[in-house]
């Protein structure tokens, strides 16, 4: 077995056949590594003093500091990486950047740092890197998937759709074998334990892309002072410069001298920040663009800054924005289009200029414009061997062809291949003349070649551009969209705007970063153009006819990486998906990690062609944010763990926490559910707390409802209008129970205010809705009724509250208090006094939840951890026992207290819950008043709030049951009167008790009704009761 | 994320905000006297219109102050904002349209190019 995949006569490279990884002290496998039988003699942007090995499937490989994955296999003659998603065929490297479509790699073998889906064309090298094949099983040279390309006939497009049309439900069974079968890399298995940031950051002139263009740009708008970031996506600044014809002169200078000078020239500007790896993934609105900056996934993990994170997400909101983001060459179409060691011209010639590694040793070039010719010309000049020149064009632009011929270069003009072969490598080409109709005549030609290079135009990259809403426009000439119409303030420069010459692009380039400047309120002057000595054949003149296979030529792959086919395309519109939009979905055409980048062009060519339309009149798919995938690490950024959601905690929960507390979250709150003691169960302290705040004295830390002072004039009229009951009557020092509605007149809050003075109110709100409630009337008093004088702020974090219930309370309360006689007689039931404990001012509210004697203390939070120790201390004679959240519910549940959100859910109104003398008929209008005398508000038969009493006392229902008429349950659909909204064994009653809304209940006190049991089974006979179970109980009725 | 012109405090991120619906529904001065469905036209109904829309916005992260906002549901872009109680101001219309009619920028598929007389016919 051998890692290279070469033909056999090619100079492969033999390794190890027991897979073992590589050693350093292993020479045979090093000298094997290290011979790199497709790296150039010199050139590149490599460091050929650093070797560098890393393993590809458990095999060595060597390449140098500077490779990608992509250069270094390449340089060992591997191009077959993967295996295709659908069909499972081979896949190799099309293109040198973030563009490949299906070059898809696993980095890394570590359960939580493994990277899926990562291309080989973008992952540089390290020592120890560690690459894996996806998508193949059990290896990539012999995988078993494979017989979906056998069976290819039976998986058209729609495949699914029309497959899976079965039963119902049946897609479920499906479902899991096709995830398995197809998909792509693994996703890490454990959590990621790298760090990740978000930065905020402003400029003036934001350039997106390091190439001639975007140098050009950016060194002009820092030259009029102008903050500048410079973005680029890949770890070295240049763009194309990187891969041009090093005898190319800038004002002198060759393409590595000038962008030396370039970058030498920005960095002396203090206020230019340039971020290399940093790929512009999203243009959103009001020029705010992300940028994904990869600061150490290029090095060794130990080499890796432990102060900097692994990668950052930049959010810059540019004045301006300057779009040099290049071009993206296509591939061409014809049958057996999608073998390994196909690869575009453009990515050819970066392998051979910026990697100095040959794509191959025979190499044939298929093209429908001049870039073909430059192409072949430089690849011989670079050690190839050039097979051929296929140009389907009958002649080539002026001096193309001939530049060929003088370099010994044959070239077939009006030709195209008709087939390949070669099973992990191009092996073969045949090639055909084409007739007047774009279709082969000649006779056929087999080529014998081991890399084809395709050159078929170049299409603008302007995903950026359309993300920022812009507008494309078709230009015919170059046979791609280009930018038409900006929305936002952006500019397009270079190779972006469909501009290819180098001289016009670093002019292009420096009229967009000066016009950005000065568009940002910066003064400068243009510079003088460099000049420019480049021979690059353009790819101007393009045949942008794509040269469809006749239709048995066998399969021609539009997209790779989801082995989309024209025929796949052809069949979707034939079957209606005319839709450019509908047959990418029909067909996921243009789809997958890739997004089509190299493709889509393509495959609106296929749509127009057998619609025969013009290609524009198909339109394009839409750019959507991200350009390319991103991390979900880099978009939680810090916002992972205790920093998703902060928790918010009260004064106390230190102590309850050393008190054995178990916690439950209440919006952002964390609350003290229940404190077990050693060997109790949860559920056993919940009954332990309840009998001790009956029995004897419970304290419930209520810290956290929501607290509102309202003070001013028109308070009184303000809260006539808000509650639903009457306020005008209560007097300074009384407390009284609310509900609050929204306009539609369900229940949105509840809550006891107080009154301090006429113009001073202590209004309380459920925990949960502290906010939204202060939000709320904030509207009303800013929006509705500008003319009160009222006004809000919230104190729910200046008291804390200690809730005291039980029949000892009184003795305790007087043991506290300084200088109030808490006495029930003279001190009654929803009132408040101030007062002292220990001289520290404390506000009493006589309020209670549980239905028993209460006494709640509110005290400055500062107070209120010694507080609340000094109450345990005083209790402790009595018995006091600390009770959380569920003994509250189950206390409150009791007493018939209701729970907004729990026991109503946006559809109950004051009378759905039998509270009807909640609401003052007396009054003027308040918030919702109206509604509730809306037809379908006032019916009789609305679900209504009752108390459930189960005929066998020992059976708990279970919350969220339905409840229903008859003793059995009847066939689907069942006829349902309502469902349990709370249950509980209350330990006061010795029995269970529950709430429930049931159609009508309030007329169905002591009728027998049924609730269903989760999972079938006989339902559970109920008796309807009134809700306060205590009283119930006082008489003798439960 | 669009930046918001706060009349109080400046422009500030999208995320500092809380909308508020439709603006200028004002609360019926006396809601006993409308018919059901008056009443039904104020509680439940709003516009919901592809272009100029007066809105409301809260200030929530910030000064928590209400104000109205007119914004292109289609572009996003905002026109004015403007405070609580005083008319929306008149502006022009929304930007070009293409020849579809739809406003640029709106992101609707049908104008993502800009289309020429001859573009959509056949060869």
């Amino acid at each position: 077995m051998t890692l290279s995949d070469s033909a056999p006569e090619d100079r492969s490279l033999a390794f190890r056949t027991d897979g073992s990884a590589h050693e350093p002290g292993d020479r045979t496998a090093l000298r094997a590594a290290s011979r790199q039988p497709y790296r150039r003699a010199s050139g590149g942007r490599i460091d050929r003093s650093k070797p560098v090995h890393f393993t590809f499937d458990g095999k060595p490989v060597s390449g140098y500091a500077g490779d990608t994955v992509a250069s270094a296999l390449i340089a060992n003659g591997v191009h077959f990486v993967a295996r295709g998603f659908k069909y499972h065929r081979p896949r190799g490297i099309l293109t040198a950047g973030s563009d490949d479509p299906a070059g898809l790699v696993q980095v890394g073998s570590h359960d939580a740092l493994t990277d899926p889906n990562t291309r080989a064309t973008e992952q540089e090298i390290y020592p120890g890197l560690e690459v894996f094949s996806q998508n193949a099983w059990p290896s990539l040279a012999f995988d078993v998937g494979v017989l979906n390309d056998v069976f290819h006939r039976f998986l058209p497009s729609g495949f699914y759709y029309k497959t899976f049309m079965g039963p119902p439900g049946s897609w479920m069974g499906f479902e899991k074998i096709i995830r398995a079968a197809a998909g792509l890399g693994r996703a890490p298995k454990a959590p990621d334990p790298d760090r990740y940031e978000h930065v905020n950051h402003h400029c003036e002139v934001l350039v997106v892309g390091g190439g001639p263009a975007g140098l050009s740009a950016a060194l002009a708008a820092a030259r009029t002072g102008a903050r500048v970031v410079l973005c680029e996506e890949t770890a070295e600044l240049g763009g194309w410069l990187l891969s041009a014809d090093p005898a190319t002169r800038i004002d002198g200078l060759s393409p590595a001298e000038w962008i030396a000078a370039a970058e030498a020239d920005l960095r002396a500007f203090d206020d230019v920040h340039i971020l290399t790896r940093t790929c512009a993934y999203g243009y959103y609105a009001e020029n705010q663009v992300n940028l994904w900056e990869k600061l150490s996934d290029h090095q060794l993990p130990a080499d890796r800054d432990p102060a900097l994170p692994r990668q950052r997400n930049w959010r810059v909101r540019a004045r301006e924005v300057v779009l040099a983001t290049g071009a993206l060459e296509r591939p061409l179409l014809f049958p057996g289009n999608d073998r390994p060691g196909i690869v575009t011209a453009s990515a050819a010639l970066t392998f051979a200029e910026r990697y100095g590694v040959l794509v191959g040793h025979r190499i044939a070039v298929a093209t429908n414009n001049d870039a073909g010719y430059d192409a072949a010309c430089r690849l011989k000049a670079a050690g190839a061997d050039i097979v051929s020149v296929i140009d389907q064009r009958e002649a080539a632009g002026i001096g193309a062809a001939e530049r060929a011929s003088a370099a010994g270069i044959s070239v077939r003009h009006g030709a195209a291949i008709v087939s390949t072969s070669g099973r992990k490598r191009i092996a073969r080409i045949t090639v055909r003349a084409l007739g007047a109709d774009g279709g082969p005549t000649g006779s056929p030609e087999t080529l014998a070649c081991d890399a084809l290079a395709v050159a078929g135009g170049y299409s603008p990259n302007v995903a950026l551009f359309s993300q920022s809403r812009g507008q494309l426009r078709y230009d015919e000439a170059i046979g791609a969209f280009v930018p038409g119409h900006s929305v936002q303030r952006e500019r397009s420069a270079g190779a972006s705007a469909g501009t290819f010459d180098l001289g016009a692009c670093l002019a292009e380039g420096a009229k967009a970063g000066l016009e950005a400047a000065l568009a940002a309120g910066f003064a400068g002057e243009a510079g003088s153009a460099p000049s420019v000595e480049d021979s690059a054949l353009l790819a101007g003149r393009l045949d942008p006819r794509v040269v469809l296979p006749a239709a048995r030529a066998g399969r021609t792959f539009i997209d790779v990486q989801n082995d989309v086919t024209v025929k796949d395309l052809r069949l979707a519109v034939q079957e209606g998906y005319s839709s450019v939009e509908h047959a990418k979905r029909y067909t996921t055409t243009g789809m997958g990690t890739d997004q089509g980048k190299t493709v889509n062009i393509n495959a609106f060519a296929v749509l127009a062609d057998k619609q025969a339309l013009k290609l524009p009149a198909v339109g394009t798919t839409t750019f959507r944010q991200p350009y390319k995938p991103v991390t979900f690490g880099v978009m939680a950024g810090a916002h992972t763990g205790a920093h998703f959601q902060p928790r918010r905690t009260t004064p106390m929960h230190d102590w309850q926490v050393a008190n054995g507390a178990i916690f439950e979250t209440s919006g952002d709150w964390l609350r003290a559910w229940t404190y077990p003691r050693p060997g109790e169960t949860p559920e056993e302290a919940v009954q332990r707390e309840t009998r001790a705040a009956r029995e004897a004295i419970g304290m419930l830390d209520a810290s956290t409802l929501g607290k509102i002072d309202i003070q001013g004039a028109d308070a009184r009229t303000f809260l006539n209008r808000v509650y639903t009951n009457a306020w005008s009557k209560l007097a300074p020092g009384r407390c009284r129970y609310g509900l609050m509605l929204n306009e539609d007149g369900m229940v949105m809050d509840d809550g006891v205010t107080t009154c301090i003075a006429d113009d001073h109110f202590h209004m309380t709100t459920t925990t949960g809705g502290a906010a939204s409630v202060l939000a709320w009337l904030e509207d009303y008093l800013q929006t509705e009724w500008p003319d009160l004088d009222v006004r809000l702020t919230t104190v729910t974090e200046q008291w804390a509250v200690a809730s005291l219930s039980g029949p000892k309370t009184p003795e305790l309360m007087a043991a506290l208090l300084d200088d109030l006689d808490p006495d029930p007689e003279s001190f009654p039931f929803m009132a408040w006094k101030p007062a002292h404990i220990d001289g520290v001012p404390v506000r009493v509210f006589r309020i209670s939840f549980t239905g028993g004697v209460s006494y709640e203390i509110n005290v400055a939070a500062s107070y209120s951890a010694w507080l609340w120790e000094k109450i345990m201390a005083a209790g402790a004679p009595f018995g006091i026992t600390p009770y959380g959240t569920e003994a509250m519910h189950l206390l409150r549940a009791e007493a018939g207290f209701i729970i907004v959100g729990q026991d109503t859910d946006g559809t109950m109104t004051p009378i759905d819950l039998r509270m009807d003398k909640m609401v003052s008929q007396a009054k003027g209008d308040f918030i919702g008043k109206r509604s509730l005398s809306r037809p379908d508000t006032a019916r009789t038969d609305r679900r209504q709030l009752v108390g459930l009493l189960t005929d066998d006392p020992a059976t708990v229902l279970v919350e969220g049951a339905h409840v229903i008429a008859t003793a059995e349950e009847p066939a689907p659909p069942v006829p349902m009167l309502g469902h349990v909204t709370s249950s509980y064994f209350s330990p006061t009653l010795g029995r269970s008790i529950a709430l429930a809304v049931v159609k009508g209940g309030g007329g169905r006190m002591d009728e027998t009704l049924h609730v269903t049991r989760p999972g079938g089974g006989t339902p559970i006979p109920v008796t309807v009761t009134e809700v306060d179970f205590l009283s119930l109980k006082d008489a003798g009725h439960a | 994320m669009f930046l918001i012109p706060c009349p109080y405090c400046g422009t500030r991120d999208q995320s500092e905000f809380a909308y508020g619906g439709q603006a200028h529904v004002a609360r019926p001065e006396d809601p006993a006297s409308l018919s059901d469905a008056e009443w039904a036209e104020f509680v439940f109904f709003r516009d919901n219109p592809k272009g100029l829309f007066a809105e409301r916005w809260n200030h929530a992260s910030g000064c928590r102050r209400w104000f109205n906002v007119l914004r292109s549901t289609a572009s996003d872009r905002i026109y004015a904002a403007y405070e609580i109680g005083t008319p929306p101001p008149a502006i022009e219309g929304d930007g070009p349209a293409t020849p579809s009619g739809e406003v640029v920028g709106s992101g609707n598929d049908a104008v993502k190019l800009v289309k020429t007389a001859d573009e959509g016919t056949r060869p």
